[in-house]
C-alpha cells in the first residue's frame, strides 16, 4: 500500500472511530427527553458518557487535522465548499459542550430544561449534517477544474445524502439505547431498553437502506464496481440485523457490538466507495479530487505516519483502559452541586 | 464603511475574532494545570487537607475554562479551510504536520486523563489519580509546542521549499521546523505567560477570600504558592519576552521597525515610551513623545549602540526582493499593541513582587487596600497576552506566511462576503453569550467557599462535574 492511500485508510479509520466513540455520546443526549423523565436522571444518564465524550470527540480535531495535513486539497475544498454546513455543524458541537459544563450551574428548572434541550438538539443537529455531508462527498458536488468548490448549501442535499442523514441520526439514537442499557440501572435502565426496542428496527430499516444506496451510489457516480464496496456494505446489514435480533433476545453487550460493528461498516462502504477519489465533482466528473493529486508530498506522509503507527496504538490502549476503569453501570446517587454565596 | 470591507477583511476579522477569544482559555489551562497538580501534589505527600480542598476548588475553575477552549478551538481548525482555503492548500504539506500531530499525541492525552481525574477521585488509587492530573498538565504543554511550531513556521518559514511553481510549500525536514528557533523562544514565552497567568489569577482569587477574611486557613497558602510560581516566572517572563524581541528582529525586521514607528534606521535608538502622532509615512515624527536613549538597541540587537533599520529602507529593500507592493504592517497598531502588552506585563510582574515583599511581612492579610490591587491584577495578564498575539499577528502583514504568501491571497474563492458576514454574525453572537455566561459562572465559583472534605473526600461535591 502506498502512504497516499495508507492516509486515506487511517482518515477513514478516524472518522469510524468518532462515529462509533461519539455516536454513543449523540445518541445518549438525543434520547435525554425520551428515557429520562426527572432532572436526576437527565444528570444519571449524562453522567454514563461523562469521563468519554470530550475524549471521544478529539477523533473529530484528529481527523480534521489529518486531512488538512495529508490532503490539504481535500481539506481545503471540503471545509471551504461544505461552509454553511461546517458552521452549523461548529454551533451544534460548541452548545453542545456548554451544556455539559453548565446544565447544573443553576437551580432553576427553565435554565436546566434549556440546557439539557442544547445537548439534544446539537447531538442531533450535528449527526444528521455529518450524515449528509459525508455522503455528499460520494453523492459529489461541482468542483470547477482548478479543485475549488463551485457550489452551494443546497447542493449537499439530494434524496440519497437525506436518507444517509437520517439513518445516522437514526442509527446514532440506536447505538446510544443499546449503550445505556450497559450502563445504568433500575428502571432507567428498563426504559432505555425499551426504547432500544421501539428503536431496533426502524434504525436498522433505515442504516440499511443507506448502506445500500451508498454502494447504488458508488457504482452510479463514482465508477466502482459492485465489489469491493459490497463487502463493508454486507457486514453492514448482517451487523443491523443480527443487533436486532440480539436486542429482541435481550442480548444487550451483543447488541451494542452490532450496533458499533454496523456504524463502523457504514463509514467504511463510505470511503471504500469513494477511494481513489476523495471528494467527487458533479456534474463535471473529471474535476474529482483524488487521493494522489490531493496528498501531500512523501516526505510529510512518511513523516506523520511514523508519527500515526507510534501514536495511534497508544492513544487506543489508554483510552479503552479508560473505559475499563468507568466500567461500573451509574447509579442515581445525586450530587447536590454547591451554592454559590 | 462596512460596505466598503472586503471578504479578506472581513475574514481576518473573523480569525481574529475567534483567535483572540480562543487565547482567553488557553493561558489559564497552560498554568493552572500544573498548579493544580501541584496542589494535589501537596497533598499527596501530606501537607495538609487543605491542599485536597484547593487543588478541587482551583480544578472547578479550570474545567469550566477547558470547556469553553475545547469548544473554541474546533472553531480554530476548521476556520483554516473555510475561510483560507488557498492559504490551506499551499501550507498543509508543512503547518498540517504540527496540527495532525498535536491533535493525536497531545490533545487526546488532555481530554482523556481530564476525564479520568474528574470522574476518578473514587475509582483510582490516589497514586494513580495524581498521575492522571499531571499527565493533562503534560498533554496541555506538549499541546501548546505543537501550536507555536505551526505559528511560529508562519513567521520564519523553515526546513521547508516552495514546490508547484510557488502554488504549495513541502515539509523537507521535520527536526528543522520543530527546533525553529523562533519556535522554540515563543514556547518558552508562552508557558511562562500561562503559568503568569493562572499566578495571578490564584492570587487574585485569594486576595478577594482574604479581604473577606474568610477561608484564611485556605487561600493563605494558595496566595503563598501563586507569589512562589508567580513572582520569578513574571520576571522570567519579562526577560524571555524581550529576548523573544530581539530573535524576531533578526528574521523579521520590519516587524521591530513597525512597533516602535521607527521610520528612518538609527544607531543607536532610543526606546519610544509613549507617543503621539508619528505613525504614518506623512507623518513620521511625533508631535509628543517620551524616549529613553539606546532601550531600543538593547532590546532589538542586545547591544548599546545596536543599529535598527527603520521602515523606509526596509519597505525599500522589500520592494526590490518581492516587488512592488507595501510591505509595512499597520504602525500605530503594532507600536500600541507591544506597549499594551509590556506594560500590562511589567504591571502584573511588579504586583505579584509587592505582594510576596507583604507576604513575607506577614502582613498581607491585613492590607485591604493591596488586596484590592490583587483582585483587579486578575484581568492584566489577559489584556497582555491578547496584545501579544495582536503584536505577532498583524506585525507579520502584509504576510500569512512571512515571505512566501500574502494574507490578500489567501482566502477561499468559493467563499462570499455574504457567507462570512454570516458566520462572523453567528459566532459573536454565539461568543458573546459564551463569554457573559462563562464570566458569570467563574465569578460565582471563585466566590464560593470551597467545602470541608472528609477522608478520602469522596462526598465532596465537584460542580463542575455533577451532571
Amino acid at each position: 500500500m502506498d502512504l497516499e492511500t495508507f492516509w486515506f485508510c487511517l482518515i477513514a479509520v478516524l472518522w469510524a472511530g468518532y462515529f462509533v466513540l461519539e455516536g454513543f455520546d449523540f445518541g445518549v443526549g438525543m434520547l435525554l427527553p425520551v428515557v429520562s423523565r426527572t432532572d436526576e436522571e437527565r444528570g444519571t444518564l449524562l453522567k454514563t458518557i461523562g469521563p468519554v465524550w470530550d475524549g471521544n470527540e478529539v477523533w473529530l480535531i484528529v481527523a480534521g487535522g489529518a486531512t488538512f495535513a495529508a490532503f490539504p486539497a481535500w481539506y481545503a475544498t471540503m471545509f471551504s465548499g461544505f461552509y454553511v454546513a461546517l458552521l452549523l455543524v461548529l454551533v451544534c458541537l460548541i452548545v453542545r459542550v456548554c451544556s455539559f459544563e453548565w446544565r447544573t450551574k443553576s437551580e432553576s428548572p427553565r435554565w436546566r430544561a434549556a440546557w439539557t434541550w442544547a445537548n439534544t438538539i446539537g447531538s442531533l443537529g450535528a449527526a444528521l449534517i455529518w450524515g449528509i455531508g459525508l455522503s455528499a462527498l460520494l453523492h459529489g458536488t461541482p468542483i470547477d477544474s482548478d479543485g475549488e468548490f463551485a457550489g452551494g448549501l443546497s447542493d449537499l442535499f439530494s434524496p440519497y445524502t437525506l436518507v444517509a442523514g437520517v439513518a445516522v441520526v437514526l442509527l446514532f439514537a440506536f447505538h446510544g439505547a443499546t449503550f445505556l442499557t450497559l450502563r445504568v440501572t433500575g428502571e432507567l435502565a428498563e426504559r432505555a431498553a425499551r426504547t432500544t426496542r421501539r428503536l431496533a428496527l426502524p434504525a436498522a430499516a433505515a442504516t440499511a437502506v443507506a448502506i445500500a444506496w451508498t454502494v447504488v451510489v458508488a457504482m452510479d457516480r463514482n465508477d466502482k464496481e459492485l465489489f469491493p464496496s459490497a463487502l463493508p456494505a454486507g457486514l453492514g446489514i448482517a451487523a443491523l440485523a443480527l443487533g436486532v435480533a440480539f436486542v429482541f433476545t435481550g442480548r444487550t453487550g451483543r447488541a451494542f457490538a452490532m450496533t458499533a460493528l454496523a456504524t463502523i461498516s457504514f463509514v467504511a462502504t463510505l470511503f471504500v466507495g469513494l477511494y481513489p477519489r476523495v471528494m467527487v465533482s458533479s456534474p463535471s466528473f473529471e474535476n474529482s479530487l483524488t487521493v494522489d493529486g490531493a496528498a501531500s508530498s512523501h516526505y510529510a506522509l512518511t513523516v506523520m505516519s511514523v508519527v500515526a503507527v507510534i501514536f495511534v496504538p497508544i492513544v487506543l490502549l489508554y483510552q479503552g483502559w479508560t473505559y475499563w476503569v468507568f466500567r461500573k453501570r451509574v447509579a442515581g446517587e445525586r450530587v447536590e452541586p454547591a451554592q454559590p454565596v | 464603511m462596512t460596505l466598503a470591507l472586503t471578504t479578506v477583511d472581513l475574514a481576518r476579522l473573523q480569525f481574529a475574532t475567534t483567535t483572540l477569544y480562543h487565547f482567553l482559555f488557553v493561558p489559564l489551562t497552560l498554568g493552572l494545570a500544573p498548579l493544580v497538580a501541584i496542589m494535589q501534589t501537596l497533598w499527596y505527600r501530606g501537607r495538609g487537607e487543605h491542599w485536597l480542598r484547593l487543588a478541587r476548588f482551583f480544578g472547578t475553575l479550570m474545567l469550566i475554562n477547558f470547556a469553553i477552549g475545547v469548544a473554541t478551538g474546533l472553531v480554530q481548525e476548521f476556520q483554516f479551510g473555510m475561510n483560507w482555503s488557498i492559504y490551506s492548500e499551499f501550507v498543509g504539506d508543512v503547518f498540517g504536520a504540527p496540527l495532525a500531530i498535536e491533535g493525536l499525541a497531545a490533545f487526546m492525552l488532555e481530554s482523556t486523563f481530564l476525564g479520568l481525574w474528574i470522574f476518578g477521585w473514587d475509582r483510582l488509587t490516589k497514586r494513580l489519580h495524581l498521575a492522571t492530573i499531571w499527565l493533562f498538565a503534560l498533554g496541555t504543554w506538549l499541546s501548546a509546542y505543537f501550536i507555536i511550531v505551526a505559528n511560529s513556521w508562519m513567521q520564519r518559514p523553515v526546513g521547508s521549499d516552495v514546490v508547484d511553481d510557488g502554488q504549495r510549500a513541502e515539509l523537507t525536514d521535520v527536526w528543522a521546523l520543530l527546533s525553529n528557533r523562533l519556535a522554540v523562544w515563543a514556547y518558552a514565552h508562552v508557558i511562562l505567560v500561562g503559568l503568569t497567568t493562572a499566578a495571578a489569577v490564584v492570587f487574585g482569587v485569594a486576595c478577594w477570600h482574604l479581604v473577606r477574611r474568610r477561608n484564611e486557613s485556605l487561600f493563605l497558602p494558595a496566595a503563598k504558592l501563586a507569589l512562589i510560581v508567580g513572582v520569578p516566572v513574571s520576571a522570567l517572563n519579562l526577560g524571555v519576552g524581550s529576548y523573544l524581541g530581539e530573535v524576531i528582529t533578526g528574521y523579521q525586521p520590519m516587524k521591530i521597525a513597525a512597533t516602535e514607528a521607527l521610520w528612518e534606521t538609527e544607531q543607536p535608538a532610543s526606546f519610544s515610551l509613549f507617543q503621539i502622532g508619528g505613525f504614518t509615512e506623512d507623518d513620521p515624527e511625533p508631535a509628543f513623545d517620551i524616549e529613553i536613549p539606546y532601550l531600543l538597541s538593547i532590546l532589538a540587537t542586545g547591544s548599546l549602540n545596536g543599529e535598527v533599520q527603520g521602515i523606509n529602507p526596509l519597505q525599500a529593500q522589500a520592494e526590490d526582493e518581492f516587488g512592488a507592493g507595501i510591505y509595512i504592517p499597520p504602525v500605530r497598531t503594532t507600536y500600541w499593541s507591544m506597549r499594551i502588552m509590556a506594560y500590562a506585563g511589567s504591571l502584573v510582574f511588579l504586583i505579584l513582587a509587592v505582594g510576596a515583599l507583604f507576604y513575607r511581612r506577614r502582613s498581607l492579610a491585613t492590607k485591604p487596600w493591596f488586596l484590592w490591587v490583587g483582585v483587579a491584577t486578575i484581568p492584566l495578564p489577559y489584556i497582555s497576552a491578547l496584545a501579544g498575539w495582536v503584536l505577532t499577528e498583524v506585525g507579520r502583514q502584509p504576510w500569512i506566511v512571512y515571505g512566501l504568501l500574502k494574507t490578500a491571497e489567501a482566502n477561499s474563492p468559493s467563499v462570499s462576503t455574504r457567507m462570512i458576514v454570516l458566520s462572523l454574525g453567528v459566532f459573536a453572537l454565539l461568543y458573546g453569550a459564551l463569554a457573559i455566561v462563562d464570566v458569570i459562572l467563574m465569578r460565582r465559583y471563585a466566590r464560593l467557599d470551597p467545602p470541608e472534605v472528609g477522608g478520602d473526600g469522596d462526598e465532596f461535591a465537584v460542580p463542575a462535574v455533577s451532571y
